[in-house]
């Protein structure tokens, strides 16, 4: 293992834990960020082995744990890794479709120690929350929106925004004030992973933006005191990029389904990182001697214009996997940046998926799935 | 919002106030967050039990430190924390 040198501060303790349960899931959205070729990866960590990982972590100060996936509820022994995360001291959120959520359920993880939950909805009618989810699932949501709320947990809505849906905006909210969701997550599709494949078709124009913006911004003032509103900006619409994980290798910790450990859920899709695995090295090995956690700390990996730029230390250069996706290196500053000498490419990205919305015969959506998996390997 | 004298005050049910040994520092948790608390908002939340007033925790907090003068900053930090959601009445 490569390890930070010795002439850098020693890294700061991982915060943040998500453990990525699983990449099975019964929903489909075309939205999802596990990676394309999850299919591929077929083995998961076993009980022990989350045990361990959660184990180790905490001693570093991890604190916030997500459970995410995937579907995490499809893991039978959910409640025992809350358990073992709350007798830890975690602060344990489930991130979860709701899909296979009973009641029986909602009180036996509140029993373990679970502190939240937090529920996906894919839009504000029926019709199109089942046609994104891939899946009849609209009702069955809301009723677990309602139970999570009757059993005392803060309840986190989370509603990932696109073009199909984004008109949408007054009813979503007024749909989160009905279900008198604590937190509304209003989540605007960041494009890795399959919502990268689907961008023509999931990337709103910045008339829709501002005019969906406008709303939640109002919204957000008339609820203030009884629901806080998470806004997740639409990067491609700034002139700056976002402080990705509040830096590499910094806050953040997300452990794959078999084990790979990741300083971002999309990290996986870089190339030469060897993202090491639990499997075979402890949690602490990994957050502080290994080659990929160190890649991109610090600011020495930069080149120009980040590497002289006055604003490096508020954004770390913007995200590492949005520069490899839309620029092809790495290492290069996120393209959202208006430095950026290739920031051509997200007005590109905006003016293609504009002519795709304009277009009669739109392309249909790939849905994230395991035949459509197998086929990207 | 403001706080009410008369009313007492409660740590919020959907919150967590947790020390934290690597930080070495009170916190308070809540869904995908974190506050990191210095000492003294950290000594006035853990007054808030549901069954102290303002008036009640400024004579405690007095009376554990051995000092007096203390209601104009817990009144004002518990507004925030109210305001935060961290604290009900």
């Amino acid at each position: 293992m490569a390890g930070y040198n010795n002439n850098q501060i020693k890294p700061t303790p991982p915060r943040w834990l998500l453990a990525e349960l699983t990449y099975s899931c019964p929903l489909q959205c075309p939205y999802c960020s596990n990676p394309l070729d999850y299919a591929s990866y077929k083995t998961e960590l076993s009980t022990d082995d989350w045990k361990r990982v959660l184990t180790q972590a905490r001693k570093m100060g991890a604190v916030q744990l997500g459970f995410s996936g995937g579907e995490p509820l499809t893991r039978q022994d959910l409640p025992e890794l809350v358990k073992h995360a709350r007798e830890l001291g975690y602060y344990s959120n489930l991130i979860t479709s709701g899909y296979g959520m009973t009641e029986e359920k909602i009180v036996q993880l509140k029993e373990a120690g679970l502190d939240h939950i937090q529920v996906s909805i894919q839009a504000s009618t029926q019709e199109l929350n089942d046609h994104i989810a891939g899946t009849a699932s609209f009702e069955h949501k809301k009723q677990v929106a309602h139970l999570v709320k009757k059993h005392g947990y803060p309840m986190v809505l989370c509603v990932v925004i696109h073009r199909e849906n984004i008109h949408q905006m007054p009813e979503i909210l007024a749909m989160a004030e009905e279900l008198g969701a604590d937190y509304l997550e209003l989540a605007n599709t960041q494009y890795y992973g399959w919502a990268h494949i689907n961008r023509d078709l999931l990337l709103p124009t910045q008339e829709q933006f501002e005019k969906a913006e406008a709303i939640a911004q109002a919204f957000k003032e008339q609820v203030a005191g009884k629901m806080k509103i998470y806004y997740v900006v639409p990067d491609f619409y700034e002139d700056r990029p976002k402080a990705c994980m509040n830096g590499w290798g910094t806050t953040f910790l997300t452990i794959a389904p078999d084990g790979v450990a990741l300083p971002c859920h999309s990290a996986r899709e870089l190339p030469g990182l060897e993202c090491p695995n639990v499997n075979d090295y402890s949690i602490e090995e990994i957050w502080y001697e290994s080659k990929t956690f160190n890649f991109f700390r610090g600011f020495d990996w930069m080149k120009e214009p980040c590497r002289s730029c006055d604003e490096k230390e508020k954004d770390f250069g913007g995200c590492r996997c949005q520069a490899y996706l839309l620029t092809g290196d790495m290492y290069n500053t996120d393209p959202v940046c208006s430095k950026s000498p290739e920031h051509g490419v997200i007005g590109q990205a905006i003016e293609s998926a504009r002519v795709a919305a304009l277009a009669a015969d739109e392309k249909p959506l790939v849905f994230r799935n395991s035949k459509n998996s197998r086929g990207m390997g | 919002m403001t706080i009410n004298p008369q009313l007492p005050i409660r740590f919020s049910r959907t919150h967590r106030l947790q020390w934290e040994e690597a930080q070495q520092k009170f916190v308070i948790l809540y869904p995908e967050g974190m506050v990191e608390l210095n000492q003294s908002s950290a000594e006035i939340l853990k007054c808030c039990d549901g069954e102290r007033t303002l008036a009640d925790i400024v004579t405690e907090l007095e009376q554990k430190f051995a000092t007096s003068g203390l209601h104009p900053d817990i009144s004002a930090f518990l507004e925030v924390a109210l305001n935060n959601g961290w604290i009900q009445q």
